[in-house]
């Protein structure tokens, strides 16, 4: 679904990725773990389309097809999501408002017609349901206020509203607190299918528990240095990072 | 002939259209040797440094128009708030339109100047409060030389105006450009209630110079809310002059809706006078073209435990420019003062021009007050969080600003009005973003 080959991208002229690969099929969950300043959130910028980044070399395909050339709104029309370490506040804009339109750009994109306003508002019900939000809060400002529990699960319920392909969920765990942490786990693992894929960036193993993963990724200086399965990732949980660096 | 001559030469011809003897004219004519010394106002008075108004007096404007001319509702329903039960003072060149209008003296007064200003039931209210609360200045003082109609609205203690109240002046361009002096007063007696809202608007691509004073006096526990609609042509320049006087624990708020016309300057006076008042003045600017608008206030603090808000923001694009030159003073005796001002503003593009100049003159030294002004672009991360999730740039952009400006609406009481003006900040930003208006 997701090939990411030879990716070298930079910032200020800094590289910060250097040749990294990734391979992500269909129904997958892969974690990238890794220390930090690997590189994480750079790999999450690129892939949305961050044009503050610069790819160098290498390339970004989604489904056989290069994204690399697209903008951060073509790439999510074409199914990239990615759901921010910190969601930005934007006052005057309720959620509700904002994901309507989310959807309905993302529709006229592949020419179709807005949704229908009583498809959105049942679709907004069921999916708010899922991430256990409550109405009232779908009226306030985007991220206005919110706490970080609070903006983690607004993150999810767009992805849920979007039903992207591939989903990059940067540092969701960061933040919250064990009950949220459960809820976000809980409505990322219900909107997992055999048709969308999941790369999960975290620090921690914690994450884990609660969306389990088929591949563990170490990020080290701009590189995918070690591959496993979820025991990977108690690993470096048990030993830190240090061990691989280490071996290199 | 230079306009002031023109205006000052033409005070006798004007004479003979109303009763001379009558305190009122009385007044006019002490204003017309005020107007005849102050002239124009030049930008080397320092509240005019921004602001020129010497391209439009080059202009020939009619003083008085010539004949009355009708316009049917339906041509110009798009600038009423129609879906919105309102009682209505509306003017046609200068000249009252009762066909347009809809006017009461039930309970409460929602009628004309000219009424006011020559008979009899009214000369009590007048002898209190007109031209009692108007700073004289150039502008002003010849406003009060030629004034003679306008709205005048009058609440007595303890009456809410059942409905909001609009008032519209039209120009047509019929005679070519027009110089415009409406005067209003609305007095608002102790524990009363009233909504205004206010518009001008040009039928034509004549020239329209609209010089404008309004006297808005709050009563102890009175409720004040005034919403100016400038959004005409970039024919028209209006010269709005509002002064508020506020007494013990009333609520005066004047909204400023600033999204077109070649030049506007409002010049908004709040002056306090009791103890526990809070005076409200919110503005929202956008503007392309060449529109320049200068928003000057002057809130005065005279008495302990007052608070005073201005939130203003401007978002300006090609070669708009605009002003803030917003002046708070509290004086010595008044302790306890809650004073807060914000302008913010957008620039959209490399021509675009803000100038903000915050005044604070504080002489008590148990108060808060803060001041802010930013100037600057769209926020990039904020751009790119809306591409993730599918909306193009231009969309984006759009939704910023929009986010930005409505911001300022959550203090406007009536929903119809909010969402009118929601529709004109879309409108303007073109964007159709599929909002629930």
């Amino acid at each position: 679904m997701l090939e990411i080959k030879n990716l070298h991208a930079s910032i200020d002229e800094k590289e910060i990725l250097k040749g990294l690969n990734l391979s992500v099929k269909a129904g997958e969950v892969h974690a990238i773990m890794g220390p930090n300043g690997a590189g994480k959130s750079t790999l999450a910028s690129v892939v949305a389309g961050k044009e503050d980044y610069e790819v160098t070399e290498g390339s970004i395909e989604l489904e056989g097809e290069n994204i690399d050339e697209l903008g951060a709104d073509e790439r999510a029309h074409q199914g990239v999501f990615l759901s921010f370490q910190y969601p930005v506040e934007i006052p005057g804009v309720s959620v509700t408002n904002f994901i309507k339109t989310a959807i309905n750009e993302t529709r006229k994109a592949r020419g179709l017609e807005d949704m229908p306003a009583r498809d959105m508002l049942k679709k907004i019900k069921e999916k708010s349901e899922l991430l256990e939000i409550d109405s009232k809060f779908l009226s306030r400002s985007l991220n206005e206020g919110f706490s970080g529990g609070e903006k983690k699960r607004n993150e999810i319920f767009q992805m849920a509203m979007l039903e992207p392909k591939v989903a990059i969920l940067d540092e969701t765990d960061s933040g919250l607190d064990i009950d949220a942490l459960r809820i976000v786990a809980n409505g990322v693992n219900k909107l997992k299918s055999e048709d969308n894929a999941v790369i999960v960036i975290t620090h921690y193993q914690r994450l884990l528990d609660y969306i389990v993963p088929d591949f563990v990724h170490v990020l080290h200086d701009g590189k995918i240095v070690k591959s496993g399965t979820k025991e990977l990732a108690l690993e470096l949980e048990e030993k830190g990072y240090d061990w691989i660096k280490a071996a290199l | 002939m230079e306009l002031k001559e023109k205006l000052v030469s033409s005070f006798l011809a004007f004479e003979s259209t109303v009763d001379t003897k009558s305190t009122v004219h009385d007044i006019r004519s002490q204003a017309i040797k005020d107007f005849e010394a102050f002239g124009f106002p030049t930008r080397r008075l320092e509240a005019w440094k921004y602001t020129s108004l010497n391209k439009i007096l080059d202009n020939d404007f009619a003083l008085f128009p010539k004949s009355s001319t009708a316009l049917e509702y339906s041509q110009v329903k798009q600038y009423f708030i129609h879906d919105l039960d309102t009682y209505k003072i509306v003017f046609i060149d200068g000249v009252y339109s009762s066909h347009l209008s809809s006017t009461t003296h039930d309970k409460f007064d929602v009628c004309l100047m000219s009424s006011a200003l020559t008979q009899n039931r009214f000369k009590a209210v007048i002898d209190v409060y007109y031209n009692k609360i108007a700073h004289q200045d150039g502008m002003v003082s010849l406003n009060t030389a030629y004034a003679k109609e306008g709205a005048f609205i009058y609440l007595p203690k303890n009456i809410a105006s059942d409905k909001p109240i609009e008032v519209v002046h039209f120009s047509t361009g019929k005679e070519g450009g027009m110089l415009l002096q409406p005067r209003n007063l609305i007095v608002a007696e102790d524990n009363s209630e009233v909504s205004i809202i206010e518009r001008h608007q040009s039928l034509s691509d004549s020239k329209t110079f609209t010089n404008s004073v309004t006297e808005i006096y709050a009563g102890a526990n009175a409720r004040v809310d005034y919403y100016k609609i400038q959004n005409d042509t970039s024919n028209a320049t209006l010269i709005d002059n509002t002064f508020t006087e506020q007494h013990r624990s009333s609520v005066a708020s004047v909204h400023t809706f600033s999204f077109g016309g070649e030049v506007t300057r409002n010049n908004l006076n709040f002056k306090q006078k009791g103890e526990g008042i809070d005076s409200i003045l919110n503005g929202v600017t956008i503007l392309e073209g060449k529109a320049h608008v200068d928003h000057n206030t002057l809130v005065e603090h005279t008495e302990p435990n007052c608070e005073s808000h201005q939130d203003y923001k401007g978002i300006f694009d090609e070669h708009s420019t605009g002003v803030f030159n917003g002046k708070i003073i509290v004086e010595k005796i008044a302790q306890k003062t809650n004073a807060f001002q914000s302008n913010n503003n957008v620039l959209l593009s490399d021509r675009a021009t803000v100038n903000s100049k915050p005044q604070l003159e504080i002489f008590a030294d148990d108060v808060k007050c803060s001041h802010g002004c930013t100037i600057g672009q769209l926020d990039e991360s904020a751009l790119f969080y809306l591409k993730t999730r599918g909306i193009p740039e231009k969309e984006g952009k759009a939704l910023l600003m929009y986010a930005f400006a409505n911001n300022v609406l959550d203090s406007v009481k009536i929903p119809q009005l909010k969402n009118r003006i929601n529709a004109l900040i879309a409108e303007k930003l073109g964007v159709n973003i599929g909002f629930d208006l």
